[in-house]
């Protein structure tokens, strides 16, 4: 087996084990082996906080138990059981996510060193697929930021570029995707933290339906936003983790009872000759022109331009509402924020800090203990979630919010009666130099970025990213997003396949054909001693 | 809208728990005044007639059965507390002494 493995994707080295072309055992170290010549060294032996001189996309490598998960795989198929699709697969997972036998972090300091009794709805159901797990994911703190320069751990690099962000929350799942540490990851999406690092990474990622995947077992941001999702490179390999890790769960009230099939199904129709005629898609005018680069709205304008040769019946719709949808969503997210944080009060879990002066009770060491374990962007929502929720504002700000939401909500609907499927960038920009927004003197200007992706949010309709090309100005990759009706997660895939295989098409390969030699890049790095590498945690 | 002062933002670090030093208290102020003012607009958009969505999707509370299942252990339950004792979280004291 000579061809490069983790170049495969996860439905061909699913195919590949089957025939037994290959072993699980294999595939996961070809998969570790990437991660050592990828992630680099840590950068300071003595302090986790300076992170690693490569991608540090992972925080914790799962090296044992994910070579013994696929040590059984492999003996189960030599004894001819029946095995799920993708067993003995590899995945990485979010470190948002509860494990139990890995450490969870959230990537916080308050969480430094915990683990989790238990497991996770979807980490339960990737063991009973017997997906091997390769490890943990950086993310902005408890998933709070748009590029992964919150990690309380170091930045994540972005593959394309080492001194870019691979976007955020989950810079970290994308990054492993797209530069071939995993062909799978799970991520979660409470305002875009799937679909901006898929988008600025070249690689794929779906927000579910609210509701379509249990969150029990996930840490909770603003629970009536966060969903988790699929993350890969190809609308396919999207699907089939959906397949897997969707469905109700009964540990999760707010799960849906729908069963999560057809997804894949859907992704291989759209692909299918012809497989676009007559779908009718939304341009959103809303979501275009100011803010959003050149080459973004390029590439994008170059893909609908692909959906409508292909057969789509493409028409521009308004979405009057959408403006106010960023107010919103920051004050109903930093107000669930300020709310499903409470717990970390140094009693039950992690870490504990005591007040410098030796005075001791329950309130002072709380506040010592969240003073120290929080980072700066979770302090601030706190603190503005605080004051949206706090008496004499109520009204004025959480509960208008409230109300702006059932306005995106229309507006969504009014367009899904003469559209099928919405459309539009992902993300107004390509991936930005590391350390280049300074929050401190503009906190909003980070926050745009989210732009696109937050209105499915407030609305809880599904969307996927996946890659509409490399922006002609920079080189890097771009984002298109679909959206659909609530429960309707098939038709993205129906949709996304559809664009993917005429991309594929027209450029002559998948984006990943010009992805820069990660490997040498980060050696290259390692070498000039990493100048700027650590100027992102240090903020 | 009411100014953000270092007084509001100690208010409300003090609500949230969280301990913050003079220099943050300031710094703090001026961002959540920025914050504040760029939302500022969502009060003014819907009208007494457009009611609040408190949920994306229309979802009736789903129970499960009402069967013995298998939680975690005390033990399991303790194992990532900061400090346990007899089988129970174990906190400083809860009442200042006068």
């Amino acid at each position: 087996m000579t061809q490069n493995i983790v170049e495969l994707t996860a439905a061909e080295l699913a195919q590949k084990l089957a025939d037994r072309e290959i072993t699980s055992v294999e595939a996961v170290q070809a998969h570790l082996d990437r991660i050592s010549a990828t992630d680099g060294e840590p950068l300071d032996a003595g302090s986790r906080s300076a992170g690693r001189s490569g991608l540090n996309a992972f925080l914790h490598v799962n090296t044992e138990e994910a070579l013994t998960v696929a040590a059984e795989v492999d003996a189960a198929r030599d004894r001819g059981e029946e095995l799920h699709e993708l067993a003995g697969v590899p995945i990485a997972v979010k470190d948002l996510i509860v494990t139990k036998g890995q450490p969870t972090t959230a990537a916080s300091k308050m969480l430094e060193g915990w683990m989790s009794p238990y497991d996770g709805t979807v980490t339960q159901r990737l063991r009973a697929a017997r997906m091997p797990m390769l490890g943990k994911t950086n993310l902005d703190e408890f998933a709070m930021g748009s590029t992964t320069e919150h990690s309380a751990f170091g930045v994540t690099r972005n593959p394309w570029d080492l001194s870019r962000i691979p976007g955020g929350s989950g810079g970290g799942s994308a990054a492993a995707v797209a530069s071939f540490q995993a062909p799978l990851a799970l991520g979660t999406d409470t305002g875009g933290s799937i679909r901006q690092p898929a988008a600025v990474t070249g690689s794929v990622g779906v927000k579910p339906t609210y509701g379509s995947v249990s969150r029990y077992g996930v840490i909770a941001m603003a629970s009536s936003l966060d969903q988790v999702g699929p993350c890969s490179r190809t609308v396919l390999d999207s699907a089939l983790l959906h397949e897997v890790v969707g469905g109700h769960d009964p540990q999760d009230s707010t799960s849906l009872t729908d069963p999560a099939t057809g997804y894949a199904a859907a992704a291989r129709a759209g692909a299918a000759e012809g497989g676009l005629k007559g779908l009718r898609v939304g341009v959103l005018k809303d979501l275009t022109g100011e803010g959003f680069q050149a080459g973004v709205e390029q590439r994008f304008r170059e893909a609908v331009e692909l959906l409508r040769e292909a057969g789509a019946e493409v028409v521009e719709v308004e979405t009057p509402n959408f403006r106010y949808a960023l107010g919103a969503y920051y004050l109903i997210m930093s107000s669930e924020v300020s709310s499903n944080l409470a717990k970390y009060d140094g009693v039950r879990f992690g870490r504990r800090t005591l007040p410098d002066d030796g005075h001791l009770t329950i309130e002072r060491v709380m506040a010592a203990t969240r003073a120290a374990g929080f980072g700066p962007e979770v302090k601030r929502r706190t603190i503005l979630g605080t004051y949206a929720l706090s008496a004499g504002y109520y009204d004025a700000y959480y509960g208008s919010a409230q109300k702006v939401r059932t306005l995106v909500q229309r507006d969504f609907k009014a367009a899904f009666e003469t559209c099928d499927v919405l459309v539009s960038p992902t993300s107004p920009t390509t991936a930005f130099p590391l350390g280049s927004v300074d929050e401190h003197a503009d906190p909003m200007e980070m926050y745009l970025n989210d732009i696109a992706t937050i209105p499915t949010n407030l609305a809880g309709v599904p969307a996927i990213s996946l890659p509409a090309g490399l922006a002609p100005e920079d080189g890097l990759p771009v984002g298109v997003q679909f959206m659909a009706p609530a429960r309707q997660d098939a038709r993205l895939y129906h949709v996304g396949g559809g664009l993917e295989a005429l991309l594929t098409q027209a450029n002559g390969g998948p984006i990943w054909k010009d992805l820069p030699d990660v490997v040498r890049a980060v050696q290259d790095l390692s070498d000039a001693n990493v100048p700027g590498a650590t100027e992102g945690a240090a903020r | 809208m009411s100014e953000i002062t270092r007084d509001t933002v100690a208010h409300l670090a003090a609500l949230a728990h969280i301990e913050m030093s003079e220099e943050q208290l300031q710094a703090t102020a001026g961002e959540l005044q920025q914050i504040v003012q760029a939302v500022a607009e969502v009060s003014e958009v819907a009208g007494d007639d457009v009611p609040a969505t408190s949920h994306p999707l229309p979802l009736r509370n789903v129970m499960r059965e009402d069967v013995v299942g298998e939680p975690l252990t005390a033990e399991e339950a303790l194992s990532g507390a900061p400090d346990a004792e007899d089988g129970q979280f174990k906190v400083p004291a809860i009442l200042e002494e006068d």
